[in-house]
């Protein structure tokens, strides 16, 4: 019992390792791609530079210092929580691309797992450049996280990224039914922009949609890791179990729907 | 072996052949089917628009749609060893009916079995006994060598390295690759393309193979190297095989044994041989003259299908042939003669055109 939950194990490394390797082969490829998409995440410094012109931190409560390194880690959390598997999974169904990984014995799930985490490893030093060079250009901003935010920061990120993950992918479900499903994400981006604390930090909006927001998945996905990477204080254990919470909900909805997805799968274009 | 591998459930049914016209179907005996199809049938549900902008406009307000059977009552079985063809013109069914023996589409009606499983179910020991091909698609990662995708597939079907590198040997030689395996997929030709994908497919030594138009878009080269491969493979390990193709060379050097379906449904299962003789009940008698004649000439041996300055195409019943052979190098100043049977696809290309069989 205890060797073949061993031998499951080992199989199962050895699956990731081999598509962790060769997906970040694959992005290496196109680095040049990842680097303007990356580029094209510098909304929280555009904001920034908006807030800090009206003065926000003196009307609404949060220092200057405070708002560029809410900012800056909204950018770092954002580069390691995109999260674009609708959009690919909607050009492989239309390709005709799904249908060999669907008879491998392999949840698809995972191949899509690994392109992500590879994408991001492919442009960590780019997003470490432009931190360095934000703290070149606002050298007052710099601060010295301590290990446990750090810690912590990396976790509230990944379960972040799995949220964002979770949710995208169960909307990608539609797939099965609409060639055009991608318009969905494009719709659910709108709130997602405003609650997640991209436009500005949560603790600056009405206590009224502040309290709405937390009722949303989106500020986990980027305002809490953002401020327990800035060194604010955050309810962690309540974030966790908010998403927790979410997770729980998505998942048997995610599962139903592939299922429902699958006897509906008519293999197009192959 | 790949036939000795541990197989899903225990039922086995009966599978009936289909009857149709003119050739009796052939009664395949089923005790040991390793693929088996039941009375399956899809229907697929599409649009049903108008063209223009009066079309558009009332396909928007109000949305018809009308169910198409793409496949129907469809019953056959395959034995572990044997390589089939799958013939039918665009749009027959060919296609739909491969992707539910895979698993990939389900049935509306009917049932399927494969390795004693149940396709749809895409149970792990179901995915490792089989494969499907399908030409121009492509399961290699485009910018990578393929060798970074077949590592791949060894970890996901659980092949030790030091097996899947004897394994990649051994396919690559009989496939004739080498320095391709390191090149970005990319960069190879359609052919090193496809036995590159061949070789992805097969790495995990499947027990059924689901080859939809694997020689498609190749040279004719190519496509003599994947047929003589895909004859060695059959040989070597005993896979079972059902094979679409466009090119009847593909179908005549490999199948034995055929399926033909049109609009849908299955009308012919039975030999080749068989169905040459059934549906050609001439022969081709090819002449070169002395001097060029009219066709009025030959009206007296058979029926004219070309004449080209000396050169003449006749067509002979069987039983007459050597009478009338005779007869022509008696009567007629020939230069030479040859005998053959009219090529397949002039046969099966007359037999769909005309419809009648169904």
């Amino acid at each position: 019992m205890r060797g073949g939950l061993r031998q499951r194990l080992g199989h199962a490394r050895r699956i990731a390792a081999v598509l962790l390797s060769s997906q970040y082969a694959y992005m290496l490829e196109y680095r040049a791609e990842i680097v303007l998409w990356a580029l094209s995440g510098v909304l929280p410094f555009i904001m920034l530079g908006l807030w800090s012109a009206v003065d926000a931190g003196g009307g609404l409560g949060m220092s200057s210092l405070q708002l560029a390194r809410y900012f800056l880690s909204a950018f770092v959390v954002r580069q390691f929580t995109i999260v674009w598997v609708m959009y690919t999974f909607e050009e492989d169904n239309l390709n005709g691309r799904l249908s060999p990984y669907l008879l491998q014995p392999l949840p698809l799930v995972w191949r899509y797992v690994a392109a992500h985490l590879s994408e991001q490893a492919t442009r960590l030093p780019f997003v470490a450049m432009l931190v360095g060079l934000f703290f070149l250009l606002y050298p007052a901003a710099f601060w010295w996280p301590s290990l446990p935010s750090v810690l912590l920061a990396v976790l509230a990120t990944l379960a972040a990224f799995a949220l964002r993950f979770l949710m995208q992918f169960t909307l990608t479900m539609v797939c099965f039914w609409s060639e055009k499903a991608s318009a969905l994400e494009r719709l659910l981006y709108l709130p997602y922009l405003y609650l997640s604390g991209l436009v500005a930090p949560l603790a600056l909006y009405p206590v009224g949609v502040r309290a709405f927001a937390f009722w949303t998945p989106f500020p986990y996905m980027v305002d809490v890791p953002a401020r327990i990477l800035a060194g604010e204080t955050v309810p962690v254990l309540q974030s966790f179990a908010a998403m927790a919470a979410w997770a729980a909900l998505l998942l048997p909805i995610n599962l139903l729907l592939w299922r429902r997805g699958l006897s509906h799968y008519s293999a197009m274009g192959a | 072996m790949p036939g000795g591998r541990l197989r899903c459930g225990s039922g086995r049914g009966r599978a009936v052949d289909r009857v149709g016209l003119p050739a009796p179907i052939r009664m395949a005996p089923d005790r040991m089917a390793i693929v088996r199809a039941q009375g399956l049938g899809k229907t697929y549900r599409v649009a049903d628009k108008q063209p223009g902008l009066a079309g558009t406009l009332r396909h928007f307000v109000n949305r018809r749609e009308r169910l198409i059977a793409a496949v129907q009552d469809v019953s056959f079985s395959i034995e572990p060893g044997e390589f089939v063809g799958f013939l039918g013109a665009n749009g027959a069914g060919k296609t739909t009916t491969l992707k539910m023996l895979t698993g990939l589409i389900h049935p509306t009606s009917g049932t399927v079995e494969v390795a004693g499983c149940q396709p749809q179910r895409r149970e792990a020991n179901f995915l490792g006994q089989i494969t499907l091909v399908m030409g121009q698609k492509q399961q290699l990662i485009w910018d990578l060598p393929p060798l970074d995708s077949l590592r791949v597939n060894a970890a996901v079907y659980g092949i030790p390295p030091e097996e899947s590198r004897r394994r990649i040997a051994e396919l690559a030689e009989m496939l004739e690759l080498g320095d391709e395996l390191r090149r970005p997929v990319r960069k190879l030709s359609l052919g090193q393309r496809m036995k590159a994908e061949l070789l992805a497919a097969l790495l995990h030594r499947p027990a059924v193979l689901f080859l939809d138009e694997p020689t498609l878009g190749l040279d004719v080269n190519a496509q003599a190297r994947v047929r003589s491969f895909l004859a060695d493979y059959n040989r070597r390990f005993g896979a079972t095989v059902l094979l679409t193709s466009h090119y009847m060379a593909d179908i005549t050097a490999l199948c034995p044994r055929v399926l033909l379906i049109h609009e849908g449904r299955l009308f012919y299962d039975g030999s080749l041989e068989t169905l040459t003789q059934r549906l050609a009940p001439c022969r081709e008698v090819r002449l070169e003259l002395h001097a060029p004649m009219g066709a009025e000439a030959f009206a007296s041996y058979g029926e004219v299908e070309a004449i080209e300055g000396r050169e003449v195409r006749l067509l002979i019943p069987r039983e007459r042939l050597t009478e009338q052979v005779g007869r022509l190098l008696a009567d007629l100043a020939v230069v030479d003669l040859s005998v053959s049977d009219p090529p397949i696809e002039d046969i099966i290309g007359r037999l769909f055109h005309q419809g009648a069989l169904a």
